[in-house]
């Protein structure tokens, strides 16, 4: 259950021991994350952004920097989502080049987890797996069971008991076998850790978890890419346990390195999100330390809802040495920012993305970030699996209805919003 | 007093494959002091080069992490199950 690749291989984060390729996710002398590394000196020339320009639409434009085996055939069109010019929300907040990267509207699934769920899967594949699990806040699960059906792969799907309906029934239609725990999603984990432990299947975030985070590079790449093969000055990111925001970081530094994009003359500055009741990074970064303590999650944003991140004191580290910042955001203001972006946008985000929104919009108000300044808020998944959090929010939704009369509809739309005159212009005036 | 510790396969190869094992350790600096004496290479696998507990092993007391108990300070009760787990990411 190894292969070998010239390109990349899995390397130790703090001792730097190497490993092949192989499903592991922990360095088994220091235990410390396995990361994988490339031989990016033999890229150079070969990935450039006219081999890129030629490569499909899709994340494998960029597989020469993904570790996805030799020989790999993609199936599915993952990724390479809108970049969307701001205006409304960003002249509400301040912001004058304000970018949003829609991952709402990712393939197949409707979430940013669609990218590293189709790398690990490929090398779930290689290394001959035939069940394939993660334990997942939600959009992780529908992912797995969405790409694994697609690939006639086995999935059996661990996840916290009180999760979203949308996300469970967004599981469950895939035929994965679903199994809800009494518990966090700090418990689900450890018992996958446990189940990868004892049985012969790839965990998709725990023993395949170095080829998966890869995956989220990917935004990194469209980000640059889209941006016309620039870095932007600051990017927003929601945290969870903390991965994605340095896979940004990564994927910007590979760039730099193969001559795709310049070096900025400053850093990127890279912003965490989190919900305050579960912001174990954010409290981190604020104190100015990347010593991580655990929390107890208890948010809306239950896709954030990790409170024992394990990739958080690499991502608080980080965001303090680029001159970042982080900021949490209560469950009230996640509701605003998800109807702000909708509103202002058309962008339909879930809790995760109110809770990014939300941020940003404060970034702006304490000047932590410069009205001029290119910004790019990383939006990661979509609303409509998390329409909870609005019910009770539109009176309209239940109010009674009219009579398929034209009188009433006048009637109706007069009183709407305690207008006392009417918008109504008959037509031909 | 009894405790009963358990280990995941990553920590078995310097146990001779002994996936658990019983200590009557009162707590964890106890315990870690313990396994310095029955399993030298497990204790050189787990701590760093300060003998400090290595930063991305979880302590786990039944179905809580240590943290939440008291960390250091709890006292191990009687048929806990105290388990070494590495951390795995997830999320974003």
């Amino acid at each position: 259950m190894e292969y070998s690749c010239p390109n990349y291989e899995l390397a130790c984060n703090e001792c730097g021991k190497r490993y092949g390729n192989r499903p592991l996710s922990a360095c088994p002398d220091c235990i410390a994350p396995l990361e994988v590394v490339y031989d990016l000196a033999s890229a150079k020339g070969v990935f450039t952004r006219e081999s890129v320009a030629q490569g499909p639409a899709d994340i494998w434009r960029y597989a020469r920097l993904l570790p996805v085996p030799e020989g790999f055939q993609p199936d599915l069109a993952v990724g390479f989502t809108p970049l969307v010019r701001t205006a409304k929300f960003g002249s509400r907040i301040g912001a004058d080049s304000l970018y949003v990267k829609n991952d709402a509207v990712c393939f197949p699934t409707l979430s940013f987890k669609d990218r590293v769920v189709s790398v690990a899967l490929a090398n779930a594949q290689k290394f001959g797996f035939d069940t394939v699990g993660c334990s997942s806040t939600g959009n992780l699960a529908n992912s797995v069971a969405a790409q694994a059906a697609r690939l006639g792969l086995k999935a059996c799907i661990l996840i916290p008991a009180d999760l979203e309906p949308a996300k469970i029934l967004n599981t469950l239609v895939y035929g994965a076998r679903l199994i809800r725990i009494d518990g966090n999603y700090d418990h689900v984990n450890r018992l996958s850790t446990l189940i990868a432990d004892e049985y012969n299947w790839g965990f998709v975030n725990v023993n395949l978890r170095p080829y998966y985070a890869e995956g989220s590079k990917t935004v990194g790449y469209e980000i640059a890419e889209q941006l016309g093969w620039r870095l932007p000055d600051n990017v927003v990111v929601p945290m969870a346990g903390g991965s994605l925001i340095r896979k940004i970081r990564k994927a910007f530094n590979e760039l730099v390195f193969l001559g795709l994009v310049e070096k900025p003359e400053r850093p990127v500055r890279f912003f965490g999100a989190q919900a305050t009741g579960c912001s174990p990074i954010t409290t981190a970064v604020r104190q100015g330390s990347d010593d991580i303590i655990p929390q107890k999650p208890n948010t809306i944003a239950r896709s954030l809802a990790i409170g024992n991140p394990a990739d958080g004191p690499a991502a608080a580290k980080m965001i303090l040495q680029d001159g970042g910042w982080a900021e949490d955001v209560s469950d009230v203001e996640i509701v605003s920012g998800i109807q702000e972006l909708a509103e202002t946008e058309g962008i339909f985000t879930e809790t995760a993305g109110g809770v990014t929104a939300a941020v940003t919009a404060r970034l702006y108000a304490d000047e932590r970030i410069g009205r001029g300044e290119t910004t790019v808020v990383c939006i990661t998944g979509n609303g409509l699996k998390t329409t909870d959090v609005l019910a009770n929010r539109y009176d309209r939704a239940t109010s009674p209805a009219i009579r398929p009369r034209l009188a009433d509809f006048e009637a109706y739309f007069r009183s709407l919003d305690g207008q006392p005159e009417p918008e109504l212009v008959a037509a031909g005036e | 007093m009894a405790i009963k510790v358990v280990l995941p396969t990553a920590f078995t190869r310097h146990t001779d494959g002994r996936k658990q094992f019983d200590s009557n350790a009162a707590n964890l600096p106890g315990l870690l002091t313990e396994i310095d004496g029955t399993f030298p290479a497990l204790s050189t696998q787990i701590k760093d080069e300060s003998g400090k507990l290595r930063k991305f092993i979880n302590i786990y007391i039944n179905d809580e992490d240590i943290r939440f108990l008291g960390g250091d300070g709890y006292a191990f009760q009687d048929g806990d199950e105290v388990m070494l787990i590495p951390s795995i990411a997830g999320g974003l």
